[in-house]
């Protein structure tokens, strides 16, 4: 029986806000595992807590909502025993860079083959709009008593320097954009980060749909004295458009393309990249690293063993270790 | 052969110097000697929270008997250096040895910068006491003086620079790190240990390094032939004539038993974070890390160093939903971390072990030495209530077997069990008997392979019931990737399918559910693996009704301390092990003390916190504690003088044992 759309999704009840951007990032999802036509069973959704936490419960396949913050060393766990199985993490800002940043930073380090989906919106928005980690200095949010004092965190680079192998960053509001995204960090072998630029329509009253959309953007912010003003113009841009390619072909590019995915993720405000900034296959996932140790973990990774006989008795064969304890040789 | 003195026929052998000089190989050869001349030995290591240069010292005890602890007193101090005379000279038997080195009888207290203030002002005013000066010729005099002491001063330099020349190897510095060697072959000569067994033992601690042992072994012959031309050496009463080991036997280390249990019990998935004292643990499984199995196939154990022990355990979580059991080792601090996580694994009903190697808390404590404080914490750790297992080995030689439990438990009732180890444990070595791999059979409890699509256990939306009610508070588990078996995990209350609910019906439900598997676990867990009554089969029962009880690595001491009382006073004392700590089994233990009248706690921590779960679970009143808290393991004479004076009558309530160097 074919697969359709609607076999990735449940019957759950969704309690997002009407407008969240994790619409968007739900639908892609769904509409990225429905595209590789990957069977229920073989996937399975980690997540953090907080609104995208729940994400999880709302797609068909396994789900897995786990801890705050701690959601990447569940995810990894399980893809490090059975290699088989199509790990996607998702969680907010505040969940994976704020609480979790000791595991993102980690997690870059590793590269185990699978995918992070952060839904980037600048809140804490389940505990009523507390200021997250990408909130920018001095922003204040309408449920923020005062404007952040924090400094915010650049997670594009963030995930460069801490060694995922693909970078990329996503709209919510560009369902398919995002779910080609999506599909090619799935594909991508090694660990791929997405941040996904998610307006949070009840806590962020800054970084708004219609921010993004540029409903209040002209080019007289960046040219004062031009005769013709422009209006309206998006903040979203697409990087293929504008013939960035972040793709590492070579050991030679990596660090100016490193310099140029810096550069790139410093933009914001009037234009706002998204799309792949980085992209490295050169360097061995940590499946790799561990098949180089044990040469048969691929066909043989801790969930396809068999650990009992018949007669229930363990199948591990410890003599050569006693022997060599015993003191009658 | 050893004498019988007062309190046990054997030999307690002692090497000291500073951390990283090869105290540790000294010992270790030491003891694989003996256990090769068919000894029974016991030691445990002590150390400081030092990479180079603190004082660091190896006790090991000897016996032609089985022994399961250590003693105070020193019958034979090896040393190499001042420190180790200034620490342990004040503590040698009667007629005892100390060996040490004739270039440093000289050297001031103060000269010793390792020496901390504390320990240098109690040396210091001990010797001013007793009119000696503060040197080591002062100590080395107190000790002949008071304990009548025979003295084998080594001129180690010299020895070395004939040894080079002997073997044309001019270069000194690099020989120097074999006077370690040199003072353990020392003591070999005096005990008239058979050069060759000696040797044998040599070759196989250094046997990465073949170049290193003959050396080794040359530098060996060389030292224990100086002491048999030098010296008279039948003054000392102890001398170990070797004969034939058992095939039965091995000589093993408490951080390596446990790991070895776990590649027994399946466990194909570990992580950790760096923490004294179990690391080694999961150092031995990466070692280890190919498997070779019964049916020809090549297992593997994959170990992950996480960034912390938050990673460590849900990362063993992650591992475990896919079927793999797994595991993580950490100790006080690094379970600390793990509190939250804990209650997501007892929430999900995923099985998971965490072997909770404890020391000296709180806080950073004393990271090296010894502690058993972390039970009531293993006990409650986590927020809200949920099912755990905590579970205590007594010894080396039991936790290869309790590991094995450990798993068995924590997939029979899928939850979290934690084994509870320690810093004694973990840094003792001994002889004992060998592990054997099948005596365990592994049960996994209601794991499924697979599931079919028209299963009873689907719900109405047609996904699987993971968390399904029913009379068994149990329900069947699949791992992740299963065909059919779709479900969902969540921190939050759930519905059967694993989804989120607030219903309260649901979650009285689902915590009935949860919570009741503890009342299927103490129904079903044998008796031997709740608690060990020793002495309990004496049909003469000379104990007066005097019950000893305790849990963890004090077994070994007790049991004796209750062998000697026995011994010198004809006295029974039963004891109780408590091996089951949570949920407690309270009808066992209560059987056990029907006859009891006085009832005699011990434990390594201030609170007595068994005693705090005797009387939660029993309504017993603790008639006298025995605690210890300095960061030092007890040792059998010191819970045999505790034990006699509560049989003399003339013991206060609590009894806080202090010894410890």
């Amino acid at each position: 029986m074919a697969l359709k759309l609607a076999d990735y999704k449940t019957d759950i009840h969704n309690d997002w806000c009407p407008g969240c951007g994790d619409f968007g990032i739900l639908n892609a999802i769904q509409m990225a595992l429905f595209d590789m036509k990957i069977p229920h069973h073989k996937a399975a959704i980690f997540s953090g807590i907080g609104c995208s936490g729940k994400t999880p419960h709302f797609i068909h396949t396994y789900g897995i909502h786990t801890l705050h913050g701690r959601v990447m060393p569940f995810a990894q766990g399980a893809k490090l025993s059975n290699p088989e199985l199509e790990v996607i993490a998702v969680g907010g800002d505040g969940d994976g860079l704020g609480i979790g940043a000791g595991h993102f930073v980690s997690a870059g380090r590793r590269n185990v083959d699978m995918t992070y989906i952060i839904f980037d919106n600048g809140v804490y928005g389940l505990t009523k709009g507390q200021a997250a980690p990408t909130l920018k200095l001095g922003m204040k949010t309408k449920s923020l008593p005062q404007p952040n004092v924090n400094n915010s965190v650049n997670p594009i680079a963030l995930a460069l320097v801490s060694g995922f192998t693909f970078i990329a960053r996503g709209y919510s509001y560009d369902v398919r954009h995002l779910k080609d995204l999506i599909r090619k960090a799935i594909e991508h072998k090694g660990l791929a980060f997405l941040d996904v630029l998610q307006p949070c329509p009840t806590y962020n009253d800054i970084n708004t749909k219609e921010w993004y959309q540029g409903l209040d953007n002209d080019d007289n912010d960046n040219d004062k004295n031009s005769e013709v003003s422009r209006k309206n113009i998006p903040r979203i841009y697409k990087l293929e458009d504008a013939g960035y390619d972040g793709m590492i072909h070579s050991e030679e590019e990596v660090n100016s393309k490193s310099a140029q995915v810096l550069q790139k993720s410093n933009e914001w405000g009037n234009k706002i990249p998204i799309g792949i900034f980085y992209q490295n296959e050169q360097i061995p996932t940590y499946q790799e690293r561990i098949t180089s140790r044990i040469d048969n973990y691929m066909e043989n990774p801790p969930s396809k063993q068999d650990i009992l006989d018949r007669n229930s008795k363990a199948v591990a064969n410890i003599s050569n270790v006693l022997d060599d304890l015993r003191i009658d040789k | 052969m050893l004498p019988q003195s007062k309190i046990s026929n054997s030999l307690t052998w002692v090497v000291g110097g500073a951390q990283g000089s090869g105290v540790d190989s000294a010992a270790n050869i030491f003891s694989r000697a003996c256990a090769q001349g068919g000894f029974y030995i016991f030691g445990k290591r002590e150390y400081y929270s030092n990479i180079k240069g603190e004082h660091s010292y190896f006790t090991v005890r000897v016996s032609d008997r089985e022994i399961h602890s250590h003693l105070d007193e020193i019958d034979m101090l090896v040393s190499f250096d001042a420190e180790t005379v200034f620490r342990h000279g004040d503590k040698i038997t009667r007629r005892g040895v100390i060996i040490y080195d004739s270039a440093l009888v000289n050297t001031t207290i103060q000269e010793v910068h390792t020496l901390d203030d504390n320990a240098a002002d109690r040396i210091t005013t001990m010797l001013e006491k007793n009119n000696k000066p503060s040197t080591v010729q002062g100590m080395l005099e107190y000790a002949e003086q008071y304990n009548d002491a025979i003295l084998y001063k080594i001129p180690y330099f010299h020895i070395l620079k004939e040894f080079s020349d002997k073997i044309h190897n001019p270069s000194l510095s690099k020989l120097t790190r074999m006077v370690n060697v040199m003072g353990l072959s020392a003591s070999m000569a005096i005990l008239d240990f058979d050069i060759e067994v000696l040797a044998k033992a040599i070759k196989y601690v250094f046997r990465s390094k073949p170049k290193v042992a003959d050396i080794n072994v040359a530098a060996a012959e060389y030292s224990y032939n100086y002491m048999k031309s030098t010296f008279d050496l039948s003054k000392f009463k102890f001398k170990l004539p070797c004969r034939q080991p058992s095939s039965d036997i091995i000589l093993v280390q408490g951080n390596q038993s446990s790991a070895m249990g776990k590649i027994t019990a399946g466990c194909r998935f570990q992580t950790y974070y760096p923490i004294t004292p179990a690391s080694d643990d999961s150092e031995f499984l990466e070692s280890n890390q190919i498997i070779k199995q019964t049916d020809g196939g090549k297992g593997s154990i994959v170990v992950v160093q996480t960034e912390d022990e938050i990673a460590a355990i849900t990362m063993a979580i992650g591992a475990a939903l896919t079927g793999v059991r797994s595991a993580t080792a950490t100790s006080g601090p690094g379970f600390s971390l793990m509190a939250e996580a804990l209650g997501w694994s007892g929430m999900n009903e995923v099985p998971i072990v965490i072997s909770l190697y404890q020391r000296t808390g709180p806080a950073t404590g004393l990271p090296t030495r010894h502690e058993q404080s972390d039970l009531m914490f293993a006990v409650n750790a986590g927020h809200g209530e949920f099912p755990r297992i905590v579970f205590a080995s007594g010894d080396i030689e039991e936790s290869f077997y309790d590991t094995i439990k450990a798993f068995n438990f924590a997939e029979r009732y899928q939850l979290p069990v934690i084994h509870m180890l320690d810093k004694a444990i973990a840094n003792s070595i001994t002889t004992c008997h060998k592990f054997d791999q099948y005596s365990i059979s592994i049960d996994r409890g209601e794991l499924l392979k697979s599931v079919s699509a028209s299963s009873s256990d689907m719900g109405v939306a047609g996904n699987y019931l993971r968390f399904k009610l029913s009379q068994n508070p149990i329900s069947p588990r699949i791992p992740l990737g299963t065909e059919n078996g779709i479900f969902w995990n969540t921190g939050d209350e759930h519905t059967e399918e694993g989804h989120i609910t607030e219903d309260p019906v649901m979650r009285t439900k689902m915590m009935d559910k949860r919570m009741s598997k503890l009342d299927v676990a103490l129904k079903e867990i044998p008796a031997e693996d709740k608690a060990t009554l020793y002495g309990g089969e004496d049909k003469n029962d000379s104990s007066g009704g005097i019950t000893i009880i305790s849990w963890g690595s004090t077994k070994g001491a007790i049991l004796d301390a209750i062998e000697q009382v026995k011994l010198t006073e004809g006295k029974g004392i039963k004891f109780i092990q408590v091996r089951l700590l949570h949920p407690f089994p309270s009808t066992l233990i209560g059987d056990m003390l029907q006859d009891t009248k006085v009832l005699i706690d011990i434990e390594m921590n201030f609170t007595s916190q068994l005693g705090l779960l005797v009387r939660q679970n029993l309504k017993r009143e603790i008639n006298y504690s025995i605690v210890k808290y300095n960061g030092r393991p007890m040792s059998m004479g010191e819970i045999y003088n505790a034990l006699m004076r509560i049989l003399s009558g003339d013991a206060p309530r609590r009894i806080v044992l202090e010894h410890g160097t």
